[in-house]
């Protein structure tokens, strides 16, 4: 494979305990084979005190092994909690921010960031823009198809990352899904989210898995799954790829893609054993192939 | 804000529900073109140009508004078509354009600086800082909000910003926030963002299976309904699911937004304009829902308490909430 694509590992989505958010990312810093690590609650601000406390160690662990940290905000800012802690965000030196709403991007009066996949950006006219204003990195929204990825990194604006593996992020909500499984109202929601490090499934009324939730956020059951179409992300001019962190072993997932990314696996081959890696899952890759989300479409070449 | 400069802003999606609204006494109507460039890209819905240019004509001889949805995010590699349809509605003379996407707006603003931009709810803009960029950036005149605040949040945003809010106030309830849920394309490859449909009538099917019938979105079921209980529609987060051991209607039951009573404390927050969704629903639906809205606006002007109405012939499964504008529902 034509060399120089990045690795990065997405944000904890989930409502790990903090002591194993910590030693999560304390492992990664020292065996994780990923370029980037971003860093911060995206999904719910009620989350964030309880593991801000490890967050300099983290930091501190993650840079020390040459890994580049990015910071990144909250996806759906609405109290004034929030919009106070995005400022204190947003005056943060020295490191790159990745903005997941838009009143963060404005924060930053022109530094240089990151566009996270919770902002729209589906076409050159956002993009451009979002460059005018700073953005040197954009993970485009997880309906993009491979025909808006190529159209994308061809203008040569900003650095396109694809998000390639882990459960999708697919809404967001005002209201806490996981408290109302419990019947628990938000203000009230006792952070059930923690008993599901994974999210919590969903099935239809036929027993057919189909959801997961985590907190106010919707996700995909199926885990996304592009190993099979890293090479074709790499030829449109992908540079960078977005690995979704779930309770699996992501040391071992991140020396997969890690190895295909390099040539040194084959897509096939990686495929086994990332099924080995993850018994449980169900993959997907119908997105990037402008189809169903949860669709796998397997053994049609991705046309870029 | 005072009552006496609150607008009603009224669906239509067709020119029939276009004149029934500007006939029930609509300030605005809100509308799209017969294509992927808005948010409710049904068949058999919405305007041709010649429609939008007649119906326009029709509302301005009345007094009435015209707004012209352009609310999808364009297609990368074909922004000319989204390009166009805001060049033909400044061309038609339409009172304002409704926009969610960034390079669209940046687009409008340069091309057309004297046409009036409206911010689309599927932009998300749910803090001050996101409206001031919208606005500073684009010169975004009004805001539409996502049905995510609470009416003390609203006030509190009213009173931050310097352009005018529009919430909504009855018809179908997004349950997340506009413009940020995919859960349609999962199931059916298209979604609002980019298809302008939401759980669309070409992947639901219904299927008899004993007794029950079941309601299907993209092959997977959605609800089902005992014998001679009437089957609604799969609105993807408005089904029945099993988490955590239990069946319920774990994101929203089959409930229509209705803030009939709240209105008074939406006008005291600083709202300017109520927005009636319902572009897909008949004529009939549109009269009567924008007169009842219509009486009760102008009983807040006269200072007397609103009316009770009769709406339950009208809103989903005959049930209605105030969603999130009071904060218990989240």
């Amino acid at each position: 494979m034509s060399g120089g694509a990045k690795l990065s590992l997405g944000p904890v989505l989930f409502n790990w305990k903090p002591e194993a958010w910590r030693d999560f990312y304390l492992r990664i810093a020292d065996e994780a084979a990923v370029d980037t690590v971003y860093l911060g609650e995206v999904v719910c601000s009620k989350r964030q005190p309880f593991f801000d406390p490890f967050v300099p160690q983290v930091i501190e662990r993650l840079t020390a092994a040459g890994k580049e940290v990015v910071l990144s905000s909250l996806a759906l800012v609405m109290s004034g909690k929030e919009r106070e802690a995005a400022r204190a965000l947003a005056a943060v030196e020295g490191f790159m921010t990745e903005a997941n709403d838009l009143s963060f991007a404005a924060a930053l009066n022109g530094r240089p960031f990151a566009v996270g996949p919770f902002v729209n950006v589906y076409n050159e006219g956002t993009l451009a823009y979002l460059a005018r204003l700073g953005a040197r990195r954009v993970c485009l929204p997880v309906e993009a198809p491979a025909s808006t990825i190529a159209v994308l990194a061809a203008q040569g604006l900003a650095e396109i990352e694809v998000q390639v593996f882990g459960r999708l992020p697919l809404a967001m909500s005002a209201r806490c899904y996981h408290a109302r499984s419990r019947n628990l109202a938000k203000d009230g929601c006792q952070y059930v989210c923690a008993d599901d490090p994974d999210g919590m499934p969903v099935d239809t009324m036929d027993g057919k898995p189909f959801l997961t939730v985590n907190g106010t956020q919707t996700m995909s059951y199926r885990y996304h799954n592009l190993l099979g179409e890293l090479e074709a992300l790499r030829r449109a001019g992908v540079g960078r790829f977005r690995l979704w962190p779930q309770s699996c072993d992501m040391v071992a997932v991140a020396a997969l893609f890690r190895a295909v990314v390099e040539g040194r696996t084959d897509a096939e081959e990686a495929n086994r054993l990332l099924a080995e890696l993850t018994p449980e899952a169900e993959f997907a890759n119908g997105y990037i192939y402008g189809r169903e989300g949860h669709l796998l479409v397997d053994g049609e070449a991705l046309a870029v | 804000m005072s009552a006496e400069n609150v607008e009603l802003v009224c669906p239509a999606g067709t020119p029939a529900a276009l004149k029934a609204a500007v006939d029930a006494g609509a300030d605005c109507v809100y509308v799209g073109y017969r294509d992927e460039t808005n948010a409710r890209n049904f068949p058999g819905l919405n305007f041709s140009r010649p429609e939008l240019a007649d119906g326009i004509a029709y509302a301005h001889e009345r007094g009435s508004k015209v707004l012209v949805a352009i609310n999808t995010f364009p297609r990368a590699g074909h922004p000319q078509i989204w390009h166009a349809a805001v060049d033909d509605a400044a061309r038609f003379n339409a009172d304002a354009v409704i926009l969610a996407d960034i390079g669209l707006c940046d687009y409008a603003s340069k091309t057309h600086p004297e046409l009036r931009l409206h911010l689309s709810v599927q932009a998300s803009a749910s803090s001050a800082e996101a409206i001031r960029f919208y606005h500073e950036s684009f010169g975004i005149r009004r805001a539409v909000l996502p049905r995510v605040l609470t009416v003390p949040e609203i006030a509190a945003l009213c009173a931050d910003v310097p352009i005018e809010m529009e919430v909504f106030v009855f018809g179908g309830l997004c349950v997340m926030a506009e413009g940020r849920c995919a859960l349609s394309s999962y199931a059916t490859g298209h979604s609002p963002n980019t298809s302008g449909a939401c759980s669309p009538a070409s992947h639901v099917r219904y299927v008899e299976k004993g007794e029950k019938v079941v309601s299907q979105l993209g092959g997977f079921t959605i609800n089902t309904f005992g014998n001679g209980e009437p089957a609604g529609y799969p609105t993807l987060c408005k089904g029945r699911f099993e988490a955590n051991g239990k069946l319920s209607y774990l994101f929203e039951e089959p409930t229509s937004l209705n803030t009939l009573d709240l209105l008074p404390d939406l006008i005291a927050a600083g709202v300017t304009a109520f927005k009636i969704e319902g572009r897909q629903r008949g004529r009939a639906y549109v009269g009567s829902v924008v007169k009842a809205f219509r009486q009760a606006v102008d009983a807040i002007r006269r200072g007397e308490p609103v009316p009770p109405m009769v709406l339950a012939g009208v809103t989903e499964g005959g049930r209605h909430t105030a969603g999130a504008y009071e904060r218990s529902w989240r």
